[in-house]
């Protein structure tokens, strides 16, 4: 499971990273979005990666570290939230500026 | 009640939002009365918890009263404090100044000017990691909403710069926090202090990791070379208050590299000791350079006051790099100054540019103004404390940096800190007597600018000479505050008393 785990936070990572460096404003709110995943995926592993733990805490055998679960919940909020925020911003711009690069220069550099 | 004191710069400006919520438009003098007065108790909160600190004594808030390592403390020592006095006296100075009518230029302003400040406050309080993140992403979706206040394209572009950045900047704190949890198995800074000093060997690679990720991170807030790019267009683009406000922002993150790496990085950290030196000397000197190249070439009054920020990002960052009691003594009492003075400059820019019709804040001639006499006495001592010349404050502060560089690092130092104070030296009466001496002939025309105004700009500007009637205990102040920071083990004593013996 480690190994699945590792690599899927991995290609989440790298392809938020390269949406994030186009030019134009909707690749790079979804590379921030994928950034988010991969970011929210790495730390729920931080606490270590558990299989048929208890959820919180249990007598004698394994559990799950709580901590960053409720960590990811708060990360995940905000994530969501910024999201929101950045798509409306995106949005904005489209329509103030006239074109939807990040820029805001007219000619096309895709 | 006095036991509670601590949480009301959170608690306060939270309440005056929500209270500030109610009817987005409209009811302007029950919104302005509202925001005044709450700005006001919190400077009057500040002082107390001033007070409190001043002697010495560290205290504690524990939420929820979840004990420390388990749950969330908020932290109040010399430095937290110092840096909330400050944050209240800069917000009094902008809240009345946008009380003139920057306020209804767009809506809501009160209310996210309250809970800019609530992350800003928050951010200096607390002793827990991932809280500084929570109230980090507080104060920055604040700050987005506050810099497209009024909307306009120049605002848009410089927002979309400024919020991909610090999206993309929140994704790398995440993970630094996260990297610092597995390795050390606690997010309370005192707690991680203790275990970083007996972090086994083969995870010194993991936290440094953590460590230098998260002064990438600090650095993105504080305008560090070369992650300072969104800083000029932001601070110059944004409304006059909210870039006041904001001249408090690039500190918050030059207070969190202050706090993580003298509390978790100091003395007992072992091999890991002072990680972030080498990189914030050098860096700190660079952002200097740029800053000074910066501040020559802007050609417009706002932008010319964002490079000065910079500049003074750079010396304080050059006083970090430094790492003794005594530099961070200076770099403290420089960081009061540079924070009041570059705030006012940024309101009295907005003030000379409304007296100037057209021409605005770019460095052209103009038609003359009508209220010029008294703008260019008020960017006189503006200037000249910005500058570092005496006998405002700016030449204490700098005077103060550059004696506390020793050997080597003076080489490095006094030639660039210098040179850059000649470049603002020259820049800024360039831009004064283009804006004051050289205007067109013909009749004065213009309205008068509103007292609110005119008391935004006085009362922080009136910095320059009271810090200097006041260098002393001012300068004591510091001085005690560096001594406690030099001395986490006081702090991880307090907040966990059990774990006294680890140290």
């Amino acid at each position: 499971m480690e190994l699945l785990y590792a690599m899927t936070t991995g290609v989440l990572t790298a392809s938020g990273l390269y949406l994030t460096l186009r030019g134009r404003t909707f690749p790079v709110v979804v590379g921030l979005t994928l950034l988010s995943y991969a970011v929210n995926l790495f730390l729920f592993s931080m606490g270590g990666l558990t299989t048929d733990g208890a959820a919180i805490v249990s007598e004698g055998a394994g559990f799950a570290d709580p901590l960053p679960q409720a960590l990811v919940l708060t990360a995940i909020v905000i994530g969501f939230a910024m999201t929101a925020f950045v798509v409306i911003l995106a949005m904005r711009a489209r329509s103030e500026v006239g074109n939807d690069h990040v820029d805001g220069k007219k000619e096309d550099r895709e | 009640m006095m036991q509670h004191l601590i949480v009301f710069p959170v608690v306060l400006p939270l309440v005056a939002g929500i209270l500030l919520l109610y009817q987005r438009q409209g009811l302007v003098r029950y919104k302005r009365t509202v925001s005044v007065v709450a700005t006001v108790l919190l400077l009057l909160v500040a002082i107390g918890l001033l007070r409190q600190a001043a002697s010495g004594e560290i205290t504690y808030y524990a939420l929820g009263d979840w004990q420390a390592p388990f749950g969330i403390v908020l932290v109040l020592d010399r430095l937290s404090a110092l840096m909330l006095l400050l944050t209240a006296v800069l917000a009094v100075g902008a809240v009345v100044f946008a009380c003139a009518g920057d306020d209804e230029k767009g809506s809501n302003f009160h209310g996210l000017f309250q809970w800019q400040l609530l992350g800003i406050n928050g951010a200096f309080l607390t002793g827990d990691l991932f809280n500084l993140f929570v109230f980090f992403e507080v104060l920055l979706l604040a700050s987005y909403a506050l810099l497209l206040h009024g909307g306009g394209k120049a605002r848009i572009q410089a927002s979309v710069h400024y919020v991909v950045l610090n999206l993309a900047g929140s994704s790398l704190f995440l993970i630094a926090v996260g990297i610092l949890y597995g390795a050390t198995g606690t997010l309370n800074m005192a707690d991680m202090a203790i275990r970083v000093a007996e972090l086994p060997e083969e995870r010194d690679g993991l936290v440094s990791a953590g460590a230098l990720m998260l002064l990438v991170v600090f650095g993105l807030k504080a305008a560090i070379l070369p992650l300072y790019f969104w800083l000029p267009k932001a601070y110059a683009s944004a409304p006059a208050p909210v870039a006041a406000l904001f001249a408090i922002m690039t500190k918050v993150g030059i207070y969190a590299i202050l706090r993580v790496y003298s509390l978790i990085f100091g003395d007992s950290a072992g091999g890991l000791e002072a990680l972030e030196q080498p990189w914030v000397w050098w860096l700190s000197l660079a952002t200097l350079a740029a800053a000074g190249v910066g501040v020559m070439a802007a050609r417009d009054l706002r932008l010319l006051v964002a490079y000065l920020v910079l500049v003074s990002v750079g010396t304080l960052l050059a006083g970090i790099g430094m790492r003794s009691p005594q530099a961070v003594s200076a770099l403290l009492y420089y960081l009061i100054h540079t924070t009041l003075i570059t705030g006012g400059l940024f309101l009295l820019a907005e003030m000379i540019g409304l007296q100037r019709g057209k021409a605005g804040t770019r460095i052209v001639k103009g038609r003359p103004m009508v209220q010029g006499a008294a703008l260019a006495m008020l960017f006189f001592v503006g200037a000249i404390a910005v500058a570092g010349i005496p006998p405002f404050s700016g030449a204490f502060g700098k005077a103060l940096m550059l004696n506390a560089a020793e050997g080597t690092q003076r080489l490095w130092l006094w030639p660039l800190l210098l040179l850059t104070s000649l470049a603002s030296l020259i820049a800024l009466s360039r831009a004064g007597s283009t804006l004051f001496w050289r205007s067109h002939r013909g009749t004065i025309s213009g309205t008068p600018l509103s007292r609110c105004q005119w008391f935004g700009v006085i009362w922080l500007l009136s910095a320059a000479p009271l810090l200097v009637a006041m260098a002393g205990p001012v300068s004591s102040y510091t001085q005690a505050t560096a001594e406690q920071l030099a001395t986490p083990q006081v702090l991880i004593r307090t907040l966990l008393p059990d774990a006294g013996d680890a140290q």
